[in-house]
């Protein structure tokens, strides 16, 4: 179907596209919008709703009920600054180890450099269960179940990769004279590279960073494996738990899930430019 | 995710190049190690959270690695029992099966509305930049997030789904959508083709962005229809990144778990267990780690098949 409209609408948008907008493809688009996110309003509207009205949920909330926001953030609050604890930790473990790595695959000639880089590609295939399996029995013994600096360095392998092949393909581009200009003030090159390369690929240090945050934030496989205890609990263990303790309470899990959604909705609107560059950036060019 | 593909092969290009202009023979000792300094770190990092666990998991499917083994501190090496456990239960062959349909159904789908919806948004109209940022959201909240909102439109008594197909007469009775063992496998793959749209979406319209737009219209000239313009034209042009596309998507969707458990904890009836969850279910919640090692590998295995093809579509990408 869509493609027969398609046809029709892409001959308009040839006529017309130099005279007037083309209000008819818009209106197609706020359509499809509509529909794939209409499962999104439906949690932002279940959650504004009185628990009371929920077995007659209405399309439109009556009034401003704030009751479910307010049962959720009371169980969940805790949990939403672990989450936000434990990302910000992984983007700097993941950016830390990241930006030397990609600065020295991207500039020196390093003997080995290719088999790091296809390494790096590879691990995208490994399944986190399987890591997590492995990774549960190492910690007990080293004793970092139930901790922090655990779920931080488990999280940050989510962003790893990524930022990696990121960034580096990003310093490959940085002008030789550059850096070599750099070079002769006397700077080694770890001072080169905290001074001049680092700077400069800004952009993907942010999408990298960006994107770290976002996945440690989704995590649930690690969070869910690598704690036995309440002690470290991320907000997406929270709503799952919270989901099995109160099937019949839809209006506070829809609430919880709101929240929950909130720094992906964020990050979208703040930052629009450094996501689409992160999904799509090899095709910009 | 594309840039990994995209770009490394770009890079490789130039490392060729760099490769073949300087071969000073006899390089500085004293420079490699320094200048190895700055990748070690990261590289002992990869070691130790994706080496290792492949490694782990290799050895421990051929341990008994039970609960016993925190008492004693022994996970006595039992040959191949674990594999002659799992892989005589019927839940493995069920799980294998269900893992092949979610992951083939989701692609296909996520493709197609993706392909559409990238083709769609090649024309220019008001908002469909801010358009298109927004149909990411999908994709960009949390996995489990997205399978409790779902829950509860897919809810049988009281979800908005089964309400507005009964307003509109579409069915006389609720759907069980995640109740039945009939119909759970089918919505979790809905549920899944929905949070897959928008990548699918970017990265083909990203391809679609470098098809010159003379070859199009020569095309149109031709009097081509659509239909034979996107699959005579669009389609042979867009093959490499319809090829990424596919792959890394098999790649990641292989291995979901959060969204199943989230959805449906892989029942009802076992109908939603897949490879990543039994692999959970046998390794955390009954402690038998060898056992779950065991399904952990089989699911590198058939991720591996894939990861073959993924690397020659790079290879494929940089001779392009």
């Amino acid at each position: 179907m869509s493609s027969t409209t398609s046809t029709a609408a892409d001959r308009g948008a040839r006529t017309t596209r130099a005279k007037r907008p083309d209000y008819l493809s818009a209106a197609a688009g706020t359509a499809i919008l509509a529909v794939l996110l209409f499962p999104l309003y439906w949690m932002v509207n279940t959650a504004l709703q009185p628990e009371a009205a929920l077995a007659e949920v209405r399309w439109v909330p009556q009034t401003l009920d704030l009751g479910n926001f307010g049962r959720a953030w009371s169980s969940q609050a805790d949990n939403l600054l672990t989450s936000i604890l434990v990302a910000l930790g992984a983007v700097a473990v993941c950016l830390a180890l990241a930006a030397p790595a990609a600065y020295a695959l991207a500039r020196f000639r390093l003997p080995g450099g290719r088999a790091v880089v296809f390494g790096t590609l590879i691990t995208q295939m490994v399944p986190g269960i399987v890591v997590a399996n492995a990774l549960y029995n190492a910690y007990v013994e080293l004793n970092l179940v139930n901790s922090y600096l655990g779920l931080i360095l488990a999280d940050a392998s989510l962003g790893l990769p990524f930022t990696i092949i990121l960034l580096r393909a990003f310093m490959v581009s940085i002008p030789e004279e550059v850096l070599e200009a750099g070079m002769v003030d006397g700077a080694g090159r770890w001072l080169v590279m905290l001074r001049i390369a680092l700077p400069m690929s800004r952009n993907a240090l942010i999408t990298g960073g960006l994107f770290t945050f976002l996945f440690a934030w989704s995590d649930f496989l690690f969070a869910l494996t690598l704690n036995t205890t309440d002690a470290v609990k991320p907000v997406t263990l929270g709503i799952y738990e919270y989901l099995g303790a109160h099937v019949g309470d839809w209006g506070a899990v829809m609430a919880v899930a709101t929240l929950s959604s909130i720094p992906a909705a964020v990050l979208l609107v703040l930052a629009q430019r450094y996501v689409a560059a992160g999904i799509s950036g090899g095709s910009i060019k | 995710m594309t840039t990994t593909v995209r770009e490394s092969a770009h890079a490789t290009g130039t490392e060729n190049a760099e490769r073949s202009r300087s071969s000073r023979p006899g390089a500085e000792r004293r420079r490699v190690v320094s200048q190895w300094l700055f990748v070690v770190p990261a590289v002992l990092y990869m070691l130790m959270f994706f080496s290792f666990p492949l490694v782990r998991n290799a050895v421990m499917s051929f341990q008994s690695y039970t609960p016993a083994t925190y008492f004693t501190g022994e996970a006595p090496f039992t040959g191949l029992d674990n594999w002659r456990a799992v892989l005589s239960d019927e839940l493995f062959a069920a799980s294998l099966w269900h893992t092949l349909l979610f992951t083939l159904g989701s692609l296909a789908g996520q493709f197609v509305v993706g392909m559409a919806l990238a083709l769609f948004f090649q024309r220019r109209f008001p908002l469909s930049g801010l358009m298109r940022s927004l149909l990411l959201l999908p994709w960009l909240i949390p996995m489990v997030v997205a399978g409790t909102l779902w829950r509860r439109v897919l809810d049988q008594e009281t979800g908005v789904l089964n309400g507005a197909l009964q307003g509109l007469q579409l069915t006389d009775s609720a759907i069980p959508w995640l109740s039945s063992p009939d119909f759970a496998l089918l919505s979790v793959v809905l549920v899944n083709i929905w949070i897959g749209i928008p990548f699918n979406m970017v990265i083909l319209y990203g391809g679609l962005q470098e098809i010159p737009r003379e070859i199009r219209e020569a095309a149109v000239l031709d009097g081509a229809g659509f239909f034979r313009r996107f699959f005579s034209v669009t389609l042979p042009m867009l093959k490499p990144v319809v090829t990424v596309v596919l792959v890394l998507g098999f790649m990641s969707t292989v291995k979901i778990l959060d969204l199943i458990l989230a959805l449906t904890n892989g029942g009802p009836a076992h109908a939603t267990e897949t490879l990543g969850t039994h692999t959970y279910q046998l390794s955390f919640l009954q402690l038998d780690f060898g056992q779950g090692a065991v399904v952990g590998n089989v699911l590198i295995l058939v991720s591996m098949v894939f990861a073959v093809i993924y690397l020659r579509a790079n290879r494929e990408g940089v001779t392009r």
